[in-house]
């Protein structure tokens, strides 16, 4: 497997607060890779600058073989990008909201696409339903068919499942790995939902003040450290200590 | 360019203008509103004023190329505070969309919006108080234009300030045009300005505009060197704010703004 995205060394400042000091990673070719950490710890800003919308203070982002700082516009075709401190324009149809996102990312058959994600996402009964009427685990299904009409070959995901109720956000987890399966897509997972980290990702980067404190698959992590599951590793990682500062 | 992209961002906003008749209602109340007072007021000065008595049309007519102004720009801020506003900004600047598309489907969006409110005052002018607009003949389009390109710039600047500040910036965007209105000497000749202000107005296009439209209408003459300053200053300011606003979108990638700017 290749590695579709590589960060080196990357590094965030504002004024003299680093919120990012130096971490360097990998995602390959068809992986889910998790990302966790405590609030602050740099995983929004990591994010932020793999979509282009900060600027490194040092370091680089490749992706697909390109630099992100040299190629943005190249490079924002293949991606995309789903949170809950987001939306889409509320006064519009779900249906014109994925019109307007065909064509901002120059999809060819935006009908087609439409029908496909509406397919499997269920969005069927919602296509001529406003937006902002629609409820939390709804707007988090549209949301979803945005962040995948362009077909993009690396998905962003800043916790995806945040304020779902368990049916819906089981079924978002689902649709993701039959998604993943079916493209061959690579995923950054950024989750305080440990659970959901242990069931979809292979490998996991733990993030602490800006940097990375460890790494490995769930398994790995929950013997390495001799605990019962992955939210337990968390909570000894997070309140350790930080010997990387 | 992708004009694919660009109409994609039109068809964003043409979609929210077109399911809401509160808002198409709001883009014609307005300008209508306005053009009525204006052409009441008007009536009274050319009735009791000798500057203004042979013709009757200047205030009114130079009154919708204010609101034209100030519709272009305001609709150009409104634009950029609608994603600001649903939330959808972030959405926005993760699109392959090159900051020239963004600007460049603003602009055609903010100059739809403007007519749209634009138009319905130009022909109420002429049953209500016998004046049309279009006197101003073949120069109306220059004056328009002039119009249209400064309403555009200041739209460019104040979206810097919001891309830059992010919705701190949003007073701005309301007041700008009220700040402007003085010195653009839209009612009256500059000569009314005391002579620091005067300076002002002179580097700014406005006051080549009106002062043009009132010679025409006034003078039945028209002096070419106007339109040409205005035009000439105008290009200098659109292109400072176009540069302005590629100088935000990089200190806001720089200091976390367009990550930020919803909360």
């Amino acid at each position: 497997m290749q590695n579709l995205v590589e960060v080196k060394n990357l590094k965030k400042s504002y004024g003299l607060k680093e919120a990012v000091k130096g971490i360097s990673f990998k995602i390959k070719d068809d992986e889910i890779l998790g990302l966790l950490g405590p609030n602050g710890s740099g995983k929004t800003t990591t994010i932020g600058m793999m979509l282009g919308l900060l600027k490194p203070s040092n370091g680089e982002i490749i992706i697909d073989g390109k630099k992100i700082e040299d190629n943005r516009i190249e490079i924002l075709k293949k991606i995309n990008f789903i949170s809950p401190y987001i939306e889409l324009p509320k006064k519009l149809t779900v249906k014109q909201n994925l019109i307007v996102y065909g064509k901002l990312y120059s999809v060819s058959d935006i009908k087609k696409r439409i029908e496909y994600l509406s397919e499997k996402l269920r969005l069927g009964d919602l296509l001529n339903k406003i937006t902002g009427e629609l409820s939390s685990g709804q707007k988090n299904r549209v949301s979803l068919a945005k962040a995948l009409i362009n077909k993009p070959k690396v998905l962003l995901l800043d916790e995806p499942t945040a304020s779902l109720d368990p049916e819906i956000g089981d079924f978002v987890r689902t649709f993701l790995e039959d998604y993943k399966k079916e493209m061959k897509i690579s995923i950054l997972l950024a989750s305080h939902n440990m659970n959901e980290v242990t069931r979809l990702c292979k490998s996991t980067l733990m993030m602490k003040d800006g940097v990375i404190i460890d790494s490995g698959s769930p398994e790995e992590l929950i013997s390495k450290h001799g605990r019962q599951n992955l939210e337990e590793v968390f909570l000894k990682l997070t309140r350790e200590k930080n010997e990387f500062n | 360019m992708s004009l694919i992209r660009i109409y994609g961002l039109f068809l964003r906003h043409f979609f929210l203008i077109t399911r809401s008749f509160p808002r198409i209602l709001d883009l014609i109340y307005w300008p209508s509103i306005q053009i009525t007072l204006w052409g009441f007021i008007s009536n009274f000065f050319a009735s009791h004023s000798s500057y203004y008595n042979n013709a009757v049309g200047v205030i009114l007519t130079c009154a919708i190329l204010y609101d034209f102004l100030f519709r272009t720009s305001i609709g150009f801020n409104m634009l950029f505070l609608e994603e600001i506003w649903s939330r959808n900004f972030t959405n926005l600047f993760i699109a392959p969309m090159k900051i020239s598309e963004i600007i460049t489907s603003l602009v055609i969006t903010a100059l739809i919006r403007a007519l749209i409110g634009l138009i319905p005052a130009i022909i109420l002018t002429s049953p209500l108080f016998g004046i049309s607009i279009l006197d101003l003949g073949i120069y109306l389009f220059f004056l328009f234009l002039s119009l249209y390109i400064f309403g555009i710039t200041l739209g460019i600047l104040v979206s810097s300030g919001l891309l830059r500040f992010g919705p701190s910036f949003e007073n701005i965007a309301w007041s700008t045009m009220f700040l402007l209105a003085p010195f653009g000497c839209i009612y009256y000749p500059i000569e009314t300005l005391p002579e620091i202000f005067q300076k002002i107005a002179y580097a700014l296009p406005l006051v080549y505009i009106f002062e043009e439209a009132r010679n025409i209408l006034i003078n039945s003459s028209v002096n070419l060197e106007n339109l040409y300053t205005a035009l000439k200053l105008n290009t200098v300011y659109l292109l400072l704010a176009i540069t302005l606003f590629y100088y935000s979108f990089s200190v806001a990638r720089k200091k976390g703004t367009l990550i930020n700017i919803g909360e």
